[in-house]
């Protein structure tokens, strides 16, 4: 069964969600944590794996031989994103433009466009405590996300328990993390913010056909916003964690909530319990 | 005229409630929210709503099942796992055109996507430009860089000198295209090592488009050996790390009012909040 955390808003606490979700069950099944917040991954921190592998996260660009090009032009004429410009007498590339799609290379003429990699990011693979690790750093100063959390997802188990970490937002890194998974953990806060940024996660994992439960973290502030919208959508409620300066103190220097407070670990086995019973049989593994 | 954006990295610790205070302070500005995919800067200005503008952005492919002879070349050469059985995922789809290059029969045709709205909104701080990218829609650095160009003109056409920008969360496209050409990036931390990671990649991607930056450290009191770590690796990075506020529920309060922070609590972390503007004005204009 494959499991995302995602949030909408930032900072409402997806990374100690999934970290204390995947260390509660590590006990007792095979279980692994993707983390998929590839421009700022965050549960090495927490989870301290001790990491065994690291592949490079490359996409296909255009390295055109000048000895063969014949400068027609068809090159630039067939990319959608003006990764391509040819003058009279060379191909200008811009790398950083190129989207991988390949029409350009097979649409060649004179077939003397190759295809190279380029490097956006890297996958690093791990263990920790029980934890089978896998996540996914993008470059410093590259646009480009989704292609390393395709990666990162490469590495999915087709048995046991899997747990996404997904980026903030609704956009196509975290359509890209959330994608195919049985069940997807919003993670929100009982705020104005926390309200809104859920209404957008959730109105995109209804497009994406992902059956969802909200986890409200920090309660006792805020307002009833978010508790009022997921009645009037049905949306459960499957886990409160209330607002702590122990809980806050804990997450400020890398640990997890689980291992700090070890009475949360309960909640979490039956906030998997919550969602094992909310996924059709056909899903489960 | 001068570009403020306010950064983060991590998400979640507190650029929204900073740019709302500074919009309530600042004079002659344009207010622009570039979280285009979760917007919430409108949530604490409470602006009148202008027309929904249309953005379009992106094509997709659509086959015409008619003219199609199922040869399948479409879905082989498509790397974005787009084309199943003939039918096209528009999820998937990046809108490259390598399928419509392809089809012997003429059977792909590109369809221009409408991929949100942006709006020209009247707040009772001055104008705000924000946005609504649609639902599981890409595009959003170009959706970025449009808010961003139009609050420019609108800028300018005005005789406002000032644009206040609300940044995303992260580093990649829609960051990068909120950040590039800006005047100072005033990035807002937290002493958590989640933070303190983030905060390293994204001080290094101002460094990398040339943007200076500014370092606010937002509820210093939760981890104050991590605060310390913070004015340190800063310091020895020459950047400034010009404020700090303790953590306080005030915000939270300000937030369920819809109130922007310094005018729900004039005095305490409010003032705080006040003097972090007037030395950012310092920085924006030395």
């Amino acid at each position: 069964m494959v499991i995302s955390v995602a949030s909408g808003k930032g900072g409402t606490g997806k990374t100690l969600v999934a970290t204390s979700l995947a260390l509660s069950l590590a006990g007792s099944r095979r279980v692994q944590l993707l983390d998929c917040d590839v421009e700022e991954p965050n549960a090495h921190i927490l989870l301290k794996p001790e990491m065994h592998t690291r592949e490079s996260v490359c996409i296909p660009v255009p390295a055109v031989d000048e000895g063969k090009c014949t400068h027609c032009g068809r090159c630039a004429e067939v990319c959608a994103f003006h990764a391509l410009a040819v003058l009279k007498d060379r191909v200008l590339v811009f790398a950083e433009l190129c989207h991988g799609c390949g029409a350009c290379s097979y649409l060649c003429p004179e077939d003397a466009i190759e295809e190279v990699g380029r490097e956006i990011g890297i996958v690093e693979l791990g263990d920790s405590g029980g934890v089978d690790f896998v996540h996914g750093k993008l470059n410093i100063g590259e646009a480009m996300a989704p292609p390393v959390v395709r990666k990162v997802k490469q590495h999915i188990r087709p048995v046991g328990t899997t747990i996404i970490d997904a980026a903030p937002g609704t956009s196509c890194p975290v359509m890209e993390a959330v994608s195919g998974s049985d069940f997807c953990l919003l993670v929100t806060e009982p705020t104005p913010f926390g309200l809104n940024d859920l209404a957008l996660a959730v109105e995109m994992l209804r497009q994406l056909g992902i059956r969802c439960g909200v986890v409200l973290n920090r309660t006792g502030v805020g307002d009833s916003g978010v508790e009022d919208y997921c009645l009037r959508e049905g949306i459960p409620i499957l886990l409160r964690i209330p607002l702590d300066m122990e809980i806050a103190r804990l997450y400020s220097r890398g640990i997890p909530l689980v291992e700090g407070m070890p009475r949360f670990r309960q909640a979490f086995l039956d906030l998997f319990e919550s969602v094992a019973r909310l996924v059709p049989q056909g899903a489960k593994r | 005229m001068k570009e403020i954006v306010v950064l983060s990295g991590k998400g979640g610790t507190g650029k929204t409630t900073m740019v709302a205070s500074f919009a309530a302070l600042a004079k002659d500005k344009v207010m622009v929210d570039c979280d285009v995919d979760a917007a919430d800067l409108h949530l604490l200005l409470q602006p009148t709503m202008g027309e929904p503008r249309e953005f379009w952005s992106g094509q997709h492919a659509v086959i015409d099942e008619e003219k199609c002879t199922r040869c399948g070349l479409c879905e082989d050469v498509c790397r974005f796992a787009a084309i199943k059985s003939l039918h096209i995922d528009h999820l998937a789809c990046e809108g490259c055109r390598f399928c419509y290059h392809v089809c012997a029969e003429g059977a792909i045709t590109m369809q221009e996507k409408l991929a949100g709205y942006w709006f020209i909104s009247d707040t009772r701080y001055g104008p705000l430009i924000h946005a609504k990218l649609g639902v599981a829609q890409e595009s959003s650095g170009k959706l970025v860089a449009q808010v961003r160009q139009k609050a420019r003109l609108l800028a300018e056409e005005r005789g406002l000198d000032l644009i206040l920008s609300d940044g995303p969360p992260g580093i990649g496209c829609p960051v990068i295209s909120s950040l590039s050409g800006a005047n100072l990036a005033l990035i807002v931390t937290e002493p958590t090592l989640s933070a303190m990671h983030d905060l390293d990649r994204i001080m290094s991607v101002c460094r990398q488009f040339g943007v200076p930056a500014l370092v606010f450290i937002n509820k210093y009191d939760i981890n104050e050996e991590n605060t310390s770590q913070i004015e340190t690796y800063c310091t020895s990075n020459g950047v400034d790390v010009i404020s700090k506020i303790p953590f306080d529920n005030v915000v939270t309060e300000a937030l369920v009012r819809g109130l922007p922070l310094v005018e729900y609590s004039k005095d305490g972390t409010g003032r705080r909040v006040e003097m972090l503007w007037q030395t950012i004005l310092g920085f924006l204009h030395r």
